[in-house]
């Protein structure tokens, strides 16, 4: 890739910070150039987040029909998996799974529910009723 | 306590941290491509029955670790590394380093960097960040991929370093010890060493998924998603790929730019290896992926979607596989001068 080559379309990380990258100039020699982004990667960064919004959303309808309790809405809000959630909590796996279920969450003591709050950093009453606060 | 440090921004996290602790005893002569270069850092490889993000598991680079480790033994350089199981041991010690007056390199998780935009964090636990000193409660941090140095606090810390998931760096810390100094026959031969280790990882892995027969693998699979995973998903897993390869921290193309970027300067150290012309075959691989990459933006913003844009897509990684092979033979085959 030449240096005036180097695109500079402006992605998110753009507007944070310009990332390096290695071109050659007009002869030949490899410099660094910073780019504000490139078009193809933002989509492709676009791609990513589409799809985790759709999981979000079919998590949250499975809440709502009572099939999944909150926690596999904020696992997937917060692109977490059973064992990176077990992971930040401190459950095994097969407590995690069992607290997925809407009937065993309800009777969760308040420590435990704030330890999953922890792990998705937000509060246990948002835990409980489902709300997201942009952060 | 502040430690005499200059940020300097770099393509990979990596190779930036390897090369900034490095300054001062290599006398500014380790860049980033060096590091990047003498730690073998090139690679390809597609895990295979694994996802990651629900997508397919590729990397562009060696594992994690191995640059700063393998050019730190290339160079004769004594290492310390540590890793913790008790998050206020893990801060002592890092306290202790800065009290010393050393700056060290730790492995973070990125999902919870304060700075970093939202849509860059995901569960990747192998970033690699410079902390250089403490100011007031807060931690001087050099994040080589960010323009400007920044400071987290002790909890934000705690939190990156103790990140959960897979690779977890479990508060990794590590620094090279001082030493009396990196002579430049140090730098020939460890330039000669991390090219033969490139050319083994890339040439000589056993079976299909790495190296580049991967790439050429997963050109072959790459014309089988449409059918085998219909258009949505065989469009978020070409994202997904692309993303690994341009994503910020690769300097483009794969990390093909910043390792084309090493064998120019490993010409200027060892003169008359045809090193230069080498290079420019990893230009011309970088640029091909670029191509690649349009190609499958074009699929994943709708935009093509025939069988016959999924194997030019395929067609195209095989030829990367062949030009690149091509490229480490032609490594391989110098007789240093």
């Amino acid at each position: 890739m030449k240096k005036d080559e180097v695109p500079q379309d402006l992605g998110s990380l753009g507007k944070i910070t310009k990332e390096v990258c290695y071109a050659t100039d007009s002869t030949g020699k490899y410099v660094t150039q910073l780019s504000s982004g490139w078009d193809v990667k933002t989509k492709a960064l676009d791609v990513a987040w589409d799809d985790i919004k759709k999981r979000v959303e079919h998590a949250r309808e499975q809440v709502l029909n009572k099939t999944a309790s909150p926690l596999l809405f904020f696992m997937e809000y917060r692109l977490m998996d059973i064992t990176i959630l077990a992971g930040y909590t401190g459950f095994w796996k097969w407590q995690v799974k069992r607290h997925l279920k809407p009937a065993v969450f309800d009777k969760l003591p308040e420590k435990k529910l704030q330890k999953y709050a922890d792990a998705f950093n937000i509060k246990v009453e948002d835990l409980k009723s489902m709300t997201v606060h942009e952060d | 306590m502040k430690i005499e440090f200059e940020h300097r921004q770099a393509a990979h996290c990596e190779s930036g941290v390897t090369s900034n602790l490095l300054r001062i005893s290599s006398n500014n002569k380790i860049t980033e491509p060096l590091a990047f270069g003498i730690g073998a850092g090139l690679f390809f490889a597609q895990i295979p029955f694994i996802t990651i993000n629900n997508g397919p598991a590729i990397a562009f680079r060696t594992l994690p670790g191995h640059i700063f480790k393998r050019t730190c033994k290339s160079l004769g350089i004594a290492v310390t590394r540590k890793k913790f199981s008790s998050k206020e041991k893990a801060e002592l010690f890092l306290r202790e380093c800065l009290n010393n007056g050393r700056q060290v390199g730790c492995q973070v998780g990125v999902y919870y960097l304060p700075y970093f935009p939202k849509e860059y964090r995901f569960h990747f636990n192998a970033h690699n960040i410079i902390v250089y000193g403490m100011e007031a409660d807060k931690y001087l941090i050099s994040d080589p991929i960010m323009e400007h140095p920044t400071t987290m606090d002790s909890y934000q810390l705690e939190r990156v370093r103790f990140a959960k998931g897979a690779l977890a760096p479990k508060g990794h810390i590590y620094f090279p010890e001082d030493g009396g100094g990196i002579t430049d026959e140090q730098i020939r031969q460890a330039i000669k060493n991390g090219i033969k280790k490139n050319v083994n990882t890339m040439l000589y892995i056993p079976g299909s998924f790495a190296g580049v027969k991967g790439i050429k693998t997963t050109g072959n699979k790459i014309k089988k998603w449409r059918d085998k995973l219909g258009l949505e998903k065989a469009g978020s897993y070409l994202a997904q790929m692309v993303r690994m390869q341009e994503e910020i921290g690769t300097g483009g193309g794969g990390f093909r730019y910043i390792y084309a970027a090493f064998l120019q300067e490993a010409d200027a150290w060892l003169p008359g290896n045809r090193l230069a012309e080498i290079s420019e075959m990893f230009t011309k691989a970088g640029d091909l992926w670029r191509t690649a990459a349009v190609q499958a933006a074009g699929i994943y913003k709708g935009r093509i979607s025939s069988q016959e844009d999924f194997d030019l897509m395929g067609d195209y990684l095989i030829e990367i596989s062949a030009l690149e092979k091509e490229a480490f033979i032609a490594l391989k085959k110098i007789k240093w001068q």
